[in-house]
């Protein structure tokens, strides 16, 4: 594939999964992995692992897994690419909303909305959960982390970078003594 | 500023300027380890007061219903609220500019040490805690968003759909939005 096509394939990837992500950037997880990953092969499982951890311990808007995706598949113009297809057009569309938002805030479809909607992204975020799993976790250790992180989240609200260090220095010492 | 009588915008700057825009976000973007959702209302309510917790949470409210990062509509909103477009696009940028510095130096530190054991089995780990991260979240929303049959049923449905048979998700939002958007209209008229 020449660059231009890839370049402009991936613009339509992220652009359109980006204004179907309702709910988050966690939505799109799923879709750019089955895009990216499944069909078209711009990357392995393995990088997109590796570009789903490294965007998560740096900081930074959740968006960047984008970016680093299109790192990772055309270094620097596939990181523009990605990042401006996901940012500009939802930006563009939140822009509009925004200075509506007084007009909209009391209409009867925005309160439908806003109690339909979280529903279906609850499911998409658990979703970008098992995608992101089966990319990135292939051994009972792995899942032992994910559990505890999950749990530690689920139940307090500090900083969840805390149980994400201690999960990453028991993975090296696990692998220093051999069983990770 | 100062005065605490009016019912909007006590206490907070008369007017954020451009420059105050950017450092702003680029505030949030550089100290938003772990997420950034802390980060923002920290620094938009609390430090820089450039909005109070209603509205803070109203645009916030507006944006997890938009498509798009929820926080980074934020950001073009508060950006736009203050400086107009200048302003969301200053606000983007700051959001974004160092983020993506720090992470692409954390790429290349990645491949030029990929080949020590250390680094592998970290990412391995740091990869595996953050799809707990993802769990967690997806765990805390459910408590307080499943809160009826019907919103357990669609929850359930795009799981099914989404993370189970992997189907496409422009088709399946379409009829799982539309779906839920007719039985939320159909029991606001029952309810009156």
């Amino acid at each position: 594939m020449r660059n231009d096509d890839l370049l402009w394939a991936m613009a339509l990837t992220f652009f359109t999964t980006a204004i179907f992500s309702f709910g988050g950037i966690a939505t799109m997880i799923p879709e750019i992995h089955r895009q990216a990953v499944d069909i078209r092969g711009w990357l392995g499982n393995d990088d997109f692992a590796t570009a789903f951890a490294l965007s998560q311990i740096a900081p930074g808007p959740n968006i960047l897994l984008m970016s680093m995706i299109g790192w990772r598949v055309a270094g620097w113009a596939g990181l523009a690419v990605a990042t401006l297809a996901t940012i500009v057009p939802t930006s563009l569309i939140a822009l509009l909303a925004g200075r509506g938002e007084a007009r909209i805030a009391n209409t009867r479809w925005y309160m439908i909305a806003k109690r339909a909607l979280p529903p279906i992204v609850v499911g998409l975020i658990l979703s970008s959960g098992v995608v992101t799993g089966h990319a990135a976790i292939d051994h009972w250790l792995g899942v032992a982390i994910a559990g505890g992180v999950a749990i530690h989240i689920a139940l307090s609200r500090t900083n969840p970078l805390i149980p994400l260090g201690i999960g990453t220095a028991i993975g090296i010492a696990a692998a220093r003594l051999g069983f990770f | 500023m100062g005065s605490e009588t009016a019912q909007e915008g006590q206490n907070r700057p008369a007017q954020v300027s451009r420059f105050q825009i950017f450092t702003g976000f680029l505030l949030i973007g550089m100290f938003g380890f772990g997420g950034i959702a802390a980060a923002m209302h920290h620094v938009m309510v609390e430090r820089r007061r450039w909005l109070t917790n209603a509205e803070y949470a109203s645009i916030l409210g507006l944006g997890q219903v938009l498509p798009g990062a929820n926080l980074v509509n934020m950001a073009t909103m508060v950006g736009d609220r203050f400086q107009g477009a200048i302003g969301a696009l200053l606000a983007l940028i700051g959001l974004t500019f160092m983020p993506i510095v720090i992470l692409v130096a954390l790429a290349e530190f990645y491949d030029h040490f990929a080949n020590m054991p250390d680094v592998v089995a970290g990412t391995r780990a740091a990869a595996a805690g953050a799809v707990g991260m993802i769990f967690g979240t997806g765990w805390k929303l459910a408590r307080t968003i499943v809160d009826s049959r019907w919103a357990f049923a669609f929850a359930v449905a795009s799981f099914v759909a989404i993370g189970i048979l992997r189907l496409p998700l422009v088709g399946t939002l379409l009829v799982l939005a539309s779906a839920a958007i007719a039985v939320g209209y159909w029991s606001s008229t029952r309810a009156k």
